[in-house]
Formats: C-alpha cells, structure tokens, sequence
C-alpha cells in the first residue's frame, strides 16, 4: 500500500508544481469553449437545441480529462527510459503496485485539470439543473479518468518510441474526441457514425456528464456507469499485464 | 558476491551477449569494459532482473534474479547509464521515495539519507528541485541513492559519462570510501581506462558479447605486454570501430540531450 500511496503523491505533487503547464494545457479547452461555444451557439440555438455553450461545456470537461490521462499514459514512455520509472522497476516492489500507484495518480491529475475546466465553464456561463448533480458529477469524471489513464500505460507500455505518438494521436486520441458527442449531439446521427460513437468509451462518459449535470442524456445513465467501469477493469487488466512486462 | 555461467542473450538472431562466465568476490570492485555494443549493459540488465536471459546461471548473493527476483533486488543498488531521477522533486525526496520503496525505516532512512548527502556533497542542496542540479551533482545524487538501502551489490553502469575530470574524481573516491567502509560489491562499466586503472580490483574485457581477457589492471598489461590498460584493452579488443545502428533508445537519448540545458 505504501507503494501505491507514495507513487500517487509523486503524480500529485509534480503536477502541482508545475504551473506553467497547468495554464498551458488549459488553453486548448478554453479556445474550444470560447471559439465554438460562442461560434456556434447562433447557429445551434436556431436549429431549437438551446444553448451550446451548455451542450458542449460536459464535452469539454470530457476532452480535457481524455487529453491528460493518455498524455500522462506516453510520459510513461519517456519516464522508463529517463525518469524516474526505470528506479521503481528494479526496486523490491511488485509490478503491479507501481502500475495502480501511477495510473490513480494519472488519473488523480487528470481529475484535478478537469475539475479546473469545470470552474473555467462555470465562469463561461455553464450552469448545471442542480448542486445536488455536482457529485455525481464528479464520479463520471472519476470514471472517465480511471477508463483513459489505463489507456494510457496500455499505450505507454507498448509504444517502443516517440515516433509512435504522432500515431497514437492522431489514429487513436483525436478520433475518441470527436467521436464522443462532445461535440455535437447523438440523436440523428448517420447510421455509421452512430456505430462509431457507440464503440467509443468517451461517448458515454460525456453522455453520463451530461446526463447528471444538464439533465440531457443519450443512453442512459446506469448504462454509461456500467459501461465506463467495465471497459476501465477491462484496460486496467490489459495495461497491468504490458506494465508487468516492460523491459527496458 | 556475482557468479555468471554461460549466460547467452539472443535478441532475435543477434547475440547480445555469448556465453560469458565470471565470478565477482565480495568487497571486490570488479570493472566490466568493452567498446560500445559489446554487451555489457545487457549483461548488467540480466542481473538487475530488468531482462530475462535467453539461458545461463546467474546469482547474486547466493539468489538466482530471475526467479527470486524480489530477494534479489532488495540486494543491489543501481545507477543506471541514463538518468533515473525525478527532475521534479528535490534531492530529499528523491532519497524519501527511494527509502520507501526499499521499506528503509524511517528513522534509519533519515540518518542514513543525511549521512550520504554529506559524503556526496549534496546536504546543502537537498531542498533543490533536481532539475536545477549540474550533471555531477546528479551522478552523485543517484549514487547516495543507490547506497541508501544499504545494498550488497552496487552496479554503477558508466556513471562517469560526461562528467568533467573533478566530479570523475571525486565521484571514484567517494565509491571507494564506501567500498572500503562498507564492504559493497562494485560492479561498474566505463569506458575511461584509467578510472577502471585506479579504481577497479579486477577487470573483464568484454567484445563481441564475449570475454576476451579477467584480470587485475597489472596482469592484462603484462599477458598483452603492454605499458597502459589502454594500449592493453586495444590490444585484446582490436582498433576497428564499431558502428551500431542506433536503437530506439539511442533516438530517444538524442532527443533527450536536445531538450537538456
């Protein structure tokens, strides 16, 4: 347990201390808000959906957490090599307790950011039906946490080098974006898009955020609970057996 | 203290390392050296646990790493050829997460946490995010850390890579004093002849993923007949230079120097 424990404070303590990136990596949900919520919402209002700026503020807090759980997932990759990682992995610890230590502390950071682009949305003009939402809320963005930052050692574990980033983004974590309905809504769609959004995991994050926060879901909100938790046991278990089998 | 018998490791159809044997005593500073590629970090990987041997006995301190694996590990320290420390946190908390792991009690962890920041030079820096240390002050944060657990077996692999000559210095005889003080096993790599000269008890060469040649510095200059162990070691490993295609890691070590200040 100490392990476990000492491994997510390292998480905690290293995003807490690096502040430029904190403001940084806000700067892509703010330009999302700002640029589409306020773009499009003419546009989205007129078509009788209501305000964008409250459709898409879920998806944005959904992206956010998506960007930094699977980024923290590729630092794996740099970590193994150059950081402190490689340490971990020839101390007299199993493998697996250093897997759980950093990937809650992924997921913990990740939680953290997007609950600061809650505050940011919030500000923005985002108003959920209710306070008594807000912790349902929260656990949604647990889930989606949880379910992208074992993503992300699965990804970091098998990534050999830098070069497969490009890929990864592109192919694997752009689509899940914009695949989710963070962006646009899930009704209507064209029969293969519907497939698609219904295979991505972040849809029903989305939608369960959406549901708890603005009243507004797709799904089903015990149906996006349980699909989130079975695909994080499901990436977790995955992610531990390539952790347990990194060499460096 | 180490015992190695026709240990082979295969990467596919290349033979990394090629049925080597060696025996490393206890107290002894034994120095591994060979041009580049010839094996001697994928030898040191195959102790440490981090790679599993294609076939071969290995054992460190009487266990065998590839099945006690958590024995063995609670046994050596290792500094690594590529850093392994956390930029973002100070030099205290770097020794803290270190002890912790190593289930070092905290009262023991402390004093001995103090003791080696003196030696190494590093007390009055211990609240310094490590990022702002020199590349010395880093070697010998992690060599501190290494001895934090108070191992048996210390593997140092090139630790003196790109050191200026005072912190090489220095950084020897502070291995030393600990050697002498604590009686750990050294096991190092390093390409700096005269460093393996002074320091080590006994050498291997190491080439093509074969020993060429184990014996103190004086017994390699008098069977190759030569006057430095530098002129010995070109004699037993040949003067061609050894070309490798570079591995991902290698790429990554680029990158790596491009972002460093």
């Amino acid at each position: 347990m100490k392990a476990i424990y000492i491994l997510w404070l390292r998480e905690l303590k290293r995003y807490l201390r690096s502040r430029v990136q904190i403001i940084a990596s806000l700067g892509q949900p703010l330009l999302y808000l700002l640029v589409l919520g306020f773009g499009l919402g003419p546009v989205f209002r007129k078509a009788g959906s209501g305000s964008y700026l409250q459709f898409m503020a879920p998806g944005i807090i959904g992206m956010t957490i998506l960007f930094n759980a699977v980024f923290s997932g590729i630092a794996l990759l740099w970590d193994r090599q150059f950081g402190f990682l490689k340490e971990t992995l020839v101390a007299p610890v199993p493998r697996l307790r250093i897997m759980i230590g950093r990937t809650l502390g992924a997921a913990t950071v990740s939680m953290l950011q997007g609950t600061l682009v809650l505050v940011i949305t919030l500000v923005a003009g985002f108003r959920p039906s209710s306070l008594a939402a807000m912790p349902a809320g929260f656990l949604f963005m647990a889930l989606i946490a949880i379910v992208f930052a074992g993503l992300g050692v699965v990804i970091g574990s098998s990534l050999k080098d830098m070069q497969g980033f490009q890929l990864v983004m592109n192919f694997l974590v752009l689509p899940l974006f914009f695949l989710s309905g963070a962006l646009f809504p899930l009704e209507h769609l064209p029969r293969a898009l519907a497939a698609a959004t219904s295979l991505d995991p972040l849809s029903y994050g989305v939608d369960g955020l959406r549901a708890v926060l603005i009243g507004m879901g797709h799904f089903g909100i015990a149906v996006d609970a349980a699909v989130l938790a079975t695909v994080a046991v499901m990436l977790l278990c995955l992610g531990a057996w390539r952790f347990s089998r990194i060499e460096v | 203290m180490i015992r190695v018998q026709n240990l082979i490791k295969r990467f596919g159809d290349f033979t990394a390392v090629n049925d080597i044997s060696f025996n490393v005593n206890k107290g002894e500073i034994f120095a591994f050296l060979g041009p580049n590629g010839a094996g001697k970090t994928t030898t040191i990987k195959m102790l440490t646990t981090l790679l599993r041997p294609t076939s071969g006995a290995l054992e460190l301190d009487g266990l065998n790493p590839a099945v006690k694996q958590h024995e063995a590990r609670q046994r050596f320290g290792i500094v690594f050829q590529d850093p392994s420390l956390d930029q973002d946190l100070t030099a205290w908390e770097n020794m803290e997460l270190h002890g912790l792991l190593y289930d070092v009690p905290r009262k023991a962890r402390r004093e001995r946490t103090e003791t080696l920041l003196k030696l190494f030079e590093l007390w009055e820096k211990r609240d310094s995010m490590v990022k702002n240390f020199s590349g010395g002050m880093k070697r010998r944060l992690e060599i501190a850390r290494g001895f934090l657990h108070t191992p048996k077996i210390l593997f140092l692999d090139e630790p003196t890579l790109g050191l200026d000559p005072q912190s090489r210095n220095q950084l020897w005889t502070q291995v030393k004093y600990l050697n002498e003080t604590e009686s750990v096993t050294v096991f190092l790599t390093t390409h700096y002849m005269e460093e393996a000269d002074r320091v080590a008890h006994r050498i291997a060469v190491i080439d093509h993923g074969r020993i060429v040649a184990v014996g103190s510095s004086q017994e390699l200059k008098k069977r190759t007949g030569t006057e430095s162990l530098e002129d010995a070691f070109l004699a037993l490993t040949g003067e061609s230079l050894r070309d490798e295609t570079a591995t991902s890691a290698d790429q990554m070590r680029q990158v790596a120097q491009m972002w460093r200040r």
